[in-house]
């Protein structure tokens, strides 16, 4: 696993030094809330309805026992006893006081962490497929990428006031689980011809008011050159994006009002001028950053695991678990296993502090230390020995994390919404609740199959609703909680975004609309292999309108 | 309209409301209600100054209305401010 430099180290400790100096003067009264302001967002402190709210950046959603551990220490010493993960990979405390904010980041800062590039217009924590290092349908790990980037971009003079934030995510396999479409810059690491890395981009995707899907730029850049080709986009859009309205600043309006061909040639143009510079990442350096993200010692197993098949045997709820949350790993023997923070009828991405250390001391004794997060607000264990999943299931039955639904109907993708946002018209939280209960039994979850319900409580999407197979969207229609239902909605290698499939729904009546959806599914489908998203393709709108508003 | 004073603690973010007396606490219940506009100009004035002097943020007068004796806003967002988030269960210690 990648560790601090010396000089990520000086600076996350500078950092710290310099904010704890900003709070003690903001609390002093020597510095006023517009001065302070842009200073806490720089370090990640949010001022929410009830509260403060820290967000800490997980890069490339990666964190060791040790980490997790000190997350639960911070949620128990500083906060309410638990900590929210989010679809960018961050974790958010939701009720930290100003004044301890420094101590947190000084524990942060122990174990190699903080909040900075958390907020503000520059570019965010990188974010990378939650599986990455570990899936069998890998061309590579796109982590050393992630980190490389990381490096590149923090605290970049030039790209620290860009137009508006910006977002990249890496994916080391052509199946997408890391929405690269949807990021102002995705990158999926290729094999060459010649075996040699490379990287597709896709640029100018995003969500928020006006959702889009990124657009391929270039389909194979080879690894030397990628920070420079990076480094050309960003200066395109420093340069051209839109400074005038914030609602056109992202890049993913560069590039519609500007079109793809013509941004590929200002991109090509540019990077033309800084090709093989300074910016050229040479094999040596690559190598040393991916020998920090080298596996763990696997050692030889069969690729079947005879204990687990007879455990599972005799265990139904076993067998469900390990039905519905390993991933296959590329090494035999050996399985990703997603920890679900989706209780039914539970908060998406919460989790206590007991339940971080009970993780970390499971990872810790099962699975090389080495937790993920993924964007679909769970916890991965990437690398298990599938001989140990059924004592791994057991203990983390015991801490209230082995609900079996990875990707199934009650993994539901839901922001903060109105219990916490200051920027909500309506709430997520309640309605992902209710939903999960809804369809919340075994035989109903198994019947339906995948699929992904995600909940925005505001335009701004960060509960990712657009790409939603269901998504939904609270607004405020005349000061009561409305909800408007898109379908179709899709977030991987074939993305799309969703269709508002008709006039909204009152807090009341959503619940059994989302069931009239699922139920005209069922009976559409021409078998329980087609999924929703297929069937949905398949018949379009339609009959799902007939269902919800009649002929 | 019957109105009173909120904002969040400098110090902790808390949400807090204004008092005759011109403290601010955390209970709803002990604000200051205000139904007439020079009464509320006063006394954002006042809240206004508590901002400068760094003690509080985001001052705003928020509409409330009175029941059972006890003082409920009208907005949904000002009530989860007052009475928090309405999630059924979480890891708050003693949260249902
Ligand atoms: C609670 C405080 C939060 C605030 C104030 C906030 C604010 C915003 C805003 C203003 C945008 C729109 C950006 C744009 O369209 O240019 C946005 C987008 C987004 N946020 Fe948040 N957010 C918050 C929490 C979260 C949480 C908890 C998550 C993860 C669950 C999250 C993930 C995202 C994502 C994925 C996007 C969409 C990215 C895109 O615009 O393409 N945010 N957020
Ligand atoms: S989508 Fe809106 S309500 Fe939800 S967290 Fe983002 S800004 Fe807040």
């Amino acid at each position: 696993m990648y560790r601090y430099d010396e000089f990520d180290a000086t600076f996350v400790r500078q950092r710290v030094a310099q904010f704890s100096d900003q709070v003690e003067r903001r609390l002093r009264g020597e510095i006023t809330e517009d001065e302070f302001r842009p200073l806490r967002l720089m370090n990640g402190v949010y001022l929410q309805l009830h509260a403060y709210m820290l967000r800490i950046a997980i890069p490339y959603g990666t964190l060791s026992s040790t980490q997790m551990r000190r997350l639960a220490h911070i949620a128990r010493t500083y906060d309410k006893g638990f900590g929210h993960f989010t679809t960018r990979q961050n974790l958010q405390f939701n009720w930290p006081a100003l004044k301890d904010v420094p101590a947190i980041l000084a524990e942060l800062a122990e174990v190699e962490m903080h909040a900075i590039q958390t907020s503000g217009n520059c570019i965010r924590n990188v974010t990378a497929d939650h599986f990455a290092g570990a899936a069998f349908d890998e061309a590579d790990d796109p982590r050393p990428y992630a980190e490389i980037l990381r490096q590149w971009s923090s605290l970049h003079p030039e790209f620290s006031f860009l137009p508006r934030k910006f977002k990249i995510a890496v994916t080391g396999a052509a199946h997408d689980r890391a929405a690269i479409r949807l990021h102002d810059i995705g990158l999926e690491v290729k094999r060459g011809d010649d075996g040699g890395i490379g990287f597709a981009v896709h640029v100018g995707g995003g969500q928020g008011r006006t959702p889009m899907i990124a657009r391929e730029i270039n389909p194979f850049v080879p690894e030397a050159d990628i920070l420079a080709y990076v480094d050309a986009i960003l200066r395109v859009y420093n340069l051209f994006g839109r400074r005038d309205n914030k609602f056109k600043a992202r890049i993913k309006i560069l590039v519609h009002e500007t079109g793809i061909d013509e941004l590929r040639r200002l991109v090509e143009e540019e990077f033309a001028q800084i090709r093989g510079g300074v910016l050229g990442l040479p094999a040596e350096e690559a190598e040393r950053i991916r020998a920090y993200f080298a596996p763990p010692a696997f050692t030889a197993r069969p690729a079947a695991s005879a204990r687990l098949d007879a455990a599972r045997a005799g265990n139904p709820a076993l067998d469900r678990f390990s039905r519905q949350n390993l991933h296959r790993h590329r090494t035999p023997g050996y399985t990703s296993l997603t920890v679900s923070l989706k209780p039914i009828g539970g908060i998406p991405g919460d989790a206590s502090a007991d339940q971080m250390d009970a993780v970390a001391a499971i990872a810790e004794r099962w699975a090389f230390s080495e937790i993920r997060v993924s964007h679909e607000q769970n916890l991965i264990l990437p690398h298990l020995a599938l001989d140990d999943v059924p004592e791994v299931f057991a203990a983390l039955a015991e801490a209230g994390l082995a609900t079996a639904n990875a990707g199934a109907i009650t993994d539901i993708i839901a922001c903060p919404g109105l219990d916490y946002c200051a920027l909500a018209n309506a709430r997520s939280i309640p309605l992902a609740s209710a939903l999960s209960e809804r369809f919340g039994a075994p035989d109903r979850q198994d019947e339906i199959g995948p699929l992904s319900i995600k909940i925005s409580g505001c335009i701004n999407a960060c509960g990712h609703h657009h790409v939603g197979h269901i998504g939904i969207l609270g607004v405020d229609r005349k000061g009561e909680e409305f909800y408007q239902i898109s379908l179709g909605g899709n977030p991987d290698e074939s993305a799309s975004i969703g269709d508002i499939i008709g006039p909204g729904f009152f807090a009341d009546g959503v619940i059994d609309a989302v069931e009239t959806v699922v139920d005209t599914y069922l009976k559409l489908r021409t078998s329980p292999g087609e999924t929703f998203l297929a069937a949905y393709r398949r018949l379009g709108e339609a009959p799902f309108k007939e269902a919800l508003y009649g002929a | 309209m019957l109105e009173i004073l909120t904002a969040n603690r400098l110090s902790d973010g808390d949400v807090v409301y204004r008092t005759a007396a011109g403290d601010w606490v955390d209970t709803i219940d002990d604000a200051e209600l205000i139904d007439d506009t020079d009464q509320l100009t006063v006394a954002v004035a006042a809240a206004q100054a508590d901002v400068k002097a760094s003690r509080v943020l985001d001052v705003a007068p928020i509409a409330v209305e009175t029941a059972e004796g006890h003082i409920v806003p009208k907005r949904l967002r000002e009530r989860i401010r007052a009475f928090g988030p309405t999630v059924k269960s979480d890891h708050r210690p003693g949260a249902v």
